[in-house]
């Protein structure tokens, strides 16, 4: 395991060319060095521009609702009988997830560039419609990139999207599901790169999205924070959260790398259990290689060719991560764990019942794996998850399950 | 000396362009590619570019994501494409080939063992669409240590500084990518690529192919007016995808088309001699 700082970890990552240790970096063709470059030339100079950063916290207030509040699961946790057990409200934000976090900030940051129109990519389509929401505000052409598996699964997220003026182009290349839907907007950057910008849902793709992504969603961790020692009177022990890309748990974690003392885990996607080779869980049962413009864990063969996912919730169904997570599990910041489609179906229904909080199926493997991990602690240790969005684009697929169809 | 320098040599000295055509490995069937690539170097090709099929081939068009997907069906791999290199050596020893794919397949098997593999079974030049010199350090000086030319691509969005430093990097020729977009997209515009080709040359000595948006013989011989190669990719592809299901025809299908190309070219050539 390489031997790292971790007092020195803000300074340190990613470095100028976007690397974290051997992972990140930017691998796109030539076409679109020059557009990252701006893109990049464009985040520095606005991220600590006091009239962004003001404009950012006014929309993150009023369009989005921020402060998310934190909430003590009081049942759940007399239920677990172990651990107390804090859930931080992303559920609540405006279109219903994390996801408007980074899109509010990436929209901001076209307009000052001068780009005229934004694509998307969307596996869910919760990313998709946080897209096309901030785009119909500031009054911007949009194009969603959508697996054409993931438009049929979603269809009332593509009328959403669709409603709020997008156009929903579905993907018919490879799986057609999020990876394809990724590949599409790529192509389309290249082809419309002067007057496009491309908002990328997730820590992933060439830097300095990963940065900037997790900068972004970093107002979670860095509200959270606070709002646990005001609580409490300390810092959480553990913060758990989901991850497929992981920009809900990059957002929690980032602003507590450097507090020794709290443990972070992500999980991931086992789907039908690792050992089908039907899963979404790169970090456990990956191997390092390039995709979608960074190097990072991947679901691949041997001959490096990537391979099919497979995940209950739409949103955890990709075969990368972020590079900045495959960094943390390497340097033994983070832990990855996963939990399987069932696991998280019934802690889906658990916190439901218990607490009448539907969540979403992303964060409801963050939500099963508190229900083995809080009994093992004590009651005067607490553990924070990341509530990364609500469940109620997910009423098809859990009606489904019990063999309902509305 | 590389194949690839004398190939140049050897062209330019008799005031001709060089014709790349790409064809990728393993489509639509492993068996083909072999004898296509004898075809393809009687039909006139001086130099070929042999698409490596990766699952997610975020550069290209609908044309050659579809020639991956038919050749991974297959289950083609970099390792059975060194083997084609191989077998295609053993009856000619003279066309430099160009493997032509993303950074993944390469990652897998490893940069070094592919540089070994790679240079003993006559691979000439490699070019990895998503691999720019910012992330080359380890991987440039591997191949250069194998005697692989690393070709690198420029695009319209290229900046003279970036032109610069890929120009440093670059070996065997530079590739201008002529079309902001995937391939086998838009037509090209010849003199956006005259103005283009200019400033790159200020930058280098190497020759500059160009390719994107080259579908037929008088757009071959219009860029062979300024380039020093052509290079066709998705036109020769989508012949091949049209004879899919009658394999046996196709080597001579795709040479034909080639063939096509190679005579404007040559046209173009003797006019300019004896212009």
């Amino acid at each position: 395991m390489p031997d790292i700082q971790i007092d020195d970890y803000f300074k340190n990552y990613p470095d100028e060319l976007g690397h974290f240790g051997p992972y990140g970096g930017r691998f796109v063709g030539e076409t679109l060095m020059g557009a990252i470059y701006e893109l990049e030339e464009a985040y520095k100079k606005y991220k600590n521009d006091p009239n962004f950063q003001a404009e950012m916290d006014k929309d993150l207030a009023d369009f989005v609702g921020r402060p998310s509040p934190i909430y003590h699961a009081e049942n759940w946790t007399k239920k677990l009988g172990g651990a107390q057990i804090y859930l931080k409200r992303e559920d609540l934000n405006h279109t219903g997830a994390h996801k408007v976090n980074n899109t509010i900030g990436q929209a901001l940051l076209a307009k000052r560039m001068g780009k005229t129109r934004i694509i998307a990519e969307t596996g869910a389509g919760q990313h998709g419609v946080a897209t096309a929401t901030v785009a119909a505000r500031l009054g911007m052409e949009c194009v969603v990139y959508m697996g054409a598996e993931d438009v049929e699964r979603q269809a009332m997220n593509v009328y959403r999207m669709k409603l709020l003026g997008a156009e929903v182009v579905p993907v018919q290349s490879g799986s057609k599901t999020l990876k394809d839907a990724l590949n599409e907007a790529l192509r389309d950057w290249v082809t419309n790169v002067d007057d496009t910008f491309y908002i990328i849902g997730t820590v992933a793709g060439p830097h300095p999205y990963p940065a900037m992504v997790r900068d972004f969603q970093s107002v979670i961790g860095r509200e959270a924070r606070q709002q646990m020692i005001n609580t409490t009177g300390k810092l959480p022990d553990t913060l758990v959260a989901c991850i497929g890309g992981g920009s809900n748990a990059i957002g929690l974690f980032y602003p507590f790398i450097e507090d020794e003392s709290v443990a972070m885990i992500g999980v991931e996607g086992a789907g039908h259990g690792l050992q089908t080779g039907q899963h979404s869980a790169p970090l456990s049962a990956g191997t390092p290689g390039v995709l979608h413009g960074n190097r990072t864990y991947l679901i691949q063969d041997a001959a490096g060719q990537i391979t099919e996912t497979h995940s209950i919730s739409a949103g955890l169904d990709y075969p990368g991560v972020g590079p900045e997570h495959a960094w943390l599990k390497d340097i033994g910041r983070a832990q990855y764990v996963t939990v399987t489609d069932t696991e998280a179906l019934d802690a889906f229904h658990e916190l439901t019942r218990t607490e009448g909080i539907i969540p979403a199926l992303e964060t409801s493997h963050a939500l099963a794996y508190v229900s083995k991990l809080a009994p093992t602690m004590s009651a005067d240790q607490s553990i924070l998850i990341n509530v990364s969005g609500r469940g109620d684009k997910d009423m098809h697929t859990v009606a489904a399950m019990a063999g309902l169809n509305f | 000396m590389s194949r690839i320098k004398e190939c140049f040599k050897n062209l330019q000295a008799d005031g001709q362009t060089a014709l790349i055509p790409y064809v990728t490995a393993g489509d639509p069937e492993p068996w083909v590619t072999v004898p296509l690539l004898h075809a393809l170097v009687d039909a006139g090709a001086d130099i070929i570019e042999l698409g490596v099929p990766f699952s997610d081939p975020m550069s290209d068009g609908p044309v050659i994501q579809k020639a991956c997907e038919r050749a991974l069906k297959n289950d083609v791999t970099l390792d059975s494409i060194l083997d084609m290199v191989k077998q295609f050596r053993e009856k000619n020893n003279h066309t430099p080939l160009v493997l032509m794919g993303y950074a993944n397949p390469l990652e897998a098997m490893g940069y070094e063992k592919f540089a070994k593999k790679a240079q003993a079974v006559g691979v000439d030049g490699v070019l990895t669409v998503d691999m720019p010199p910012e992330e080359s350090d380890e991987f440039l000086r591997l191949m250069d240590g194998h005697d692989i030319d690393t070709i690198f691509l420029v695009a319209p969005t290229t900046s003279a500084e970036r032109m610069q430093k890929i120009a440093q990097h670059a070996k065997g020729f530079i590739y201008y990518v002529s079309i902001k977009g995937v391939t086998g997209a838009a037509a090209l515009e010849i003199n956006e690529v005259t103005a283009k080709l200019e400033e790159i040359r200020k930058y280098t000595s190497l020759p500059v192919g160009v390719g994107f948006g080259i579908r037929d013989g008088r757009s071959a011989a219009a860029v062979a007016e300024v380039a020093d190669a052509v290079v066709v990719g998705s036109t020769l592809v989508r012949c091949i995808e049209e004879h899919s299901n009658r394999p046996q025809e196709l080597p001579a299908a795709v040479a034909s088309l080639l063939a096509e190309m190679r005579h404007a070219i040559n046209a173009r050539d003797l006019a300019s001699v004896s212009a």
